[in-house]
């Protein structure tokens, strides 16, 4: 057996890992499984490819891609830029949408509206860039043996590298800080976290906005060793809940385990039964957690 | 004059078979308080096994069976019911999102079958020549679009007097319980899961029996006719019209439609011809904020529900309580 599809799988499962975090934070802090989740990786892919556009005309020559990789310095410049948009795009869709609808306290409620907004963001990016795909770069990359008959090419290594450390940054920021120790709190009890000073408006604020950021990231990098499409986000949507929910709900560490569970499933399956019936592997996973461990691996009872 | 007849025979029949699925959707989000992104697997399944009951026997596709129309009808309940048992017995019982996020999977999977799974679905050219109820008059369309429409009228009518009296029976009044306070429904011993089960498979079995109409109505179908799009639209012709009440997920499909099939024309008036396929975008987004708009602003609806359904109950007392909500 060819031991490719082991790496295949790590590679999609950061990328799915790095979305789910932002699901699985969303989901235990403002309590509810937004769907538009997707779109924000879709969004924020398109805003870093336009930027990047818009970079390289305002330069006005061709700008040479970094090292050995296939896109230039306005790509990462652009990612961050468009990290924040993305973050300040789900700050915009709470404050329309979600902040009112918390005040009705019907999680479900929150759940349609949030399919409702995806479906709408989705058909708008749809109409303005159609539904033809698009690339960051056009450059060939060749992918180089790293041993045990498998291979990566550089942009490929370098996204696992940027992914780790967005992993462990948000770990550290979970488990350590003033914030995290806020947010772990108002997703336990957000009236008692009140209470004891937390500032609840302000915690949810930042959980949108580091959501919507890592969406952005795992968008991108998607974007980089894929390719960028209106549905890349919807598609994601699946894996993204799947992983969330198999690692247990809150949990970030579980989030990236549940990922990359969830990316070597999928490999697999391309393995074993072909490429077209890859999207069933995260669903499979997903009925297997509900029926044997529905708290998933790392999450508490609720 | 002739023509506008049988144009709106046409239109009324797509309607009411959207209005069929928004009944299905009523008493599983309506009355239950159970949210189905999988709306479109489940039209999907009941299409697809009414098909390959009543086809013809066909070389390299499973079937088909070549049996009469209403068997294909049944069969499509049984097994869009089926499929709704297997995963409302998995997520029922769990967190109420999970059931959100399990039947957008299996809408996700049944459209990888319908796409990949030749020998049974027919792959991404479908299944054709599926048996018209009046295929004999499909020389004239006059008569085959009222015909058509008299059959999807009908059918239509008895689910919906069928689901009125259900909404009224003491089965509905334990849903409502169940959805409004789940402890006190099983305080009075009523197994809240079991009920919500019921009313999962019930909902998906009547998507299950549109989804095989519609594809008798139009006697050809693909895997690209059950995307999420029709989802989307299913809910936002139940929200609009005003969920919880039958004759609002009626109301809410006829103009839902009416919209949409405005629409088209209207871009294609707006828009240049290599740009209309972009601009068809365009109209999910209208809905997608229409959808937002109502959730936001009037969350029961146009007609929204009635607070006393009981007619023991009716009358005065009714109508002041109707008009608090």
């Amino acid at each position: 057996m060819n031991l490719q599809f082991l790496a295949d799988g790590i590679l999609v499962g950061a990328m799915i890992g790095l979305g789910a975090i932002g699901v699985t934070l969303t989901y235990s802090i403002l309590g509810f499984a937004n769907f538009v989740h997707g779109e924000f990786i879709t969004w924020g892919t398109y805003a870093a490819l336009t930027l990047a556009g818009g970079i390289g005309l305002l330069v006005g020559q061709d700008i040479a891609p970094l090292g050995p990789f296939s896109i230039g310095w306005p790509v990462l410049v652009a990612g961050l830029i468009a990290m924040v948009l993305t973050g300040l795009l789900a700050l915009l869709l709470d404050l329309l949408v979600f902040r009112r609808l918390r005040r009705h306290g019907n999680a479900i409620i929150m759940v349609m509206a949030s399919f409702g907004a995806s479906m709408a963001l989705r058909s708008l990016v749809e109409f303005v860039f159609t539904s033809e795909p698009a690339y960051f770069s056009r450059e060939l990359q060749i992918a180089i043996p790293i041993g045990l008959g498998i291979r990566l090419t550089p942009d490929q290594m370098l996204m696992l590298g940027l992914t780790l450390a967005l992993v462990v940054i948000m770990q550290l920021v979970i488990s350590k800080t003033q914030l995290g120790r806020s947010m772990r709190a108002v997703s336990e009890n957000p009236a008692l976290a009140q209470v004891a000073g937390v500032d609840v408006a302000q915690v949810v604020r930042l959980t949108w906005m580091i959501g919507g950021a890592l969406a952005c990231a795992a968008g991108i990098m998607a974007g980089i060793t894929v390719q960028i499409r209106p549905f890349m986000g919807f598609d994601l949507l699946l894996p993204l809940f799947s992983a969330a929910i198999l690692g247990g709900i809150g949990s970030v560490p579980g989030a990236v385990i549940g990922g990359l569970i969830v990316g070597l499933g999928e490999s697999l399956a391309v393995q074993l039964i072909g490429a077209n019936y890859r999207a069933a592997a995260a669903f499979l996973l997903l009925i297997a957690v509900l029926l044997v461990k529905p708290t998933g691996l790392f999450g508490r009872r609720d | 004059m002739l023509d506008l007849v049988g144009y709106g025979a046409f239109f009324l029949t797509t309607a009411l078979s959207y209005g069929l699925i928004c009944l299905g959707l009523n008493i599983q989000w309506g009355q239950t308080g159970l949210f189905n992104v999988g709306v479109a697997g489940f039209v999907a399944i009941g299409a697809y096994t009414s098909a390959l009951l009543t086809t013809p026997e066909t070389a390299g596709r499973l079937g088909g069976f070549d049996l009469p129309i209403v068997i294909g009808w049944l069969g499509a309940m049984l097994t869009s019911g089926l499929a709704a048992a297997f995963i409302g017995a998995i997520t029922l019982r769990l967190r109420a999102d999970y059931l959100a996020i399990t039947t957008f999977g299996i809408a996700i999977v049944i459209q990888l079958i319908a796409v990949n799974v030749q020998g049974l679905t027919g792959g991404p050219f479908g299944i054709g020549f599926i048996p018209r109820p009046f295929g004999t008059l499909a020389g004239n369309a006059l008569a085959f679009n009222l015909a058509n429409l008299a059959v999807v009228a009908v059918v239509t009518g008895i689910v919906f007097l069928a689901l009125e009296r259900v909404t009224r029976s003491p089965w509905g009044r334990v849903l409502r319980a169940i959805r409004e306070d789940e402890t006190a429904a099983a305080s009075l011993g009523k197994n809240a899961n079991f009920y919500r089960l019921q009313a999962f498979v019930l909902g998906s079995a009547i998507m299950g029996l549109a989804g095989a109409i519609q594809g008798h109505f139009i006697g050809f179908i693909a895997p690209e006719n059950y995307l999420s799009a029709i989802t989307f639209q299913v809910w936002a012709m139940l929200i609009i019209g005003g969920s919880g009440n039958n004759r609002g997920a009626l109301l809410g499909a006829v103009l839902v439609w009416a919209l949409w099939s405005a629409s088209g024309p209207l871009i294609s008036a707006i828009f240049p011809p290599e740009q209309q396929a972009r601009a068809a975008a365009l109209q999910i987004v209208a809905i997608g904020v229409v959808m937002v708009a109502i959730l936001l602003v009037r969350q029961r609806g146009l007609l929204g529900e009635a607070a006393t359904v009981s007619r023991h109950l009716d009358g005065g007392e009714a109508e002041a309580a109707d008009s608090d909500a």
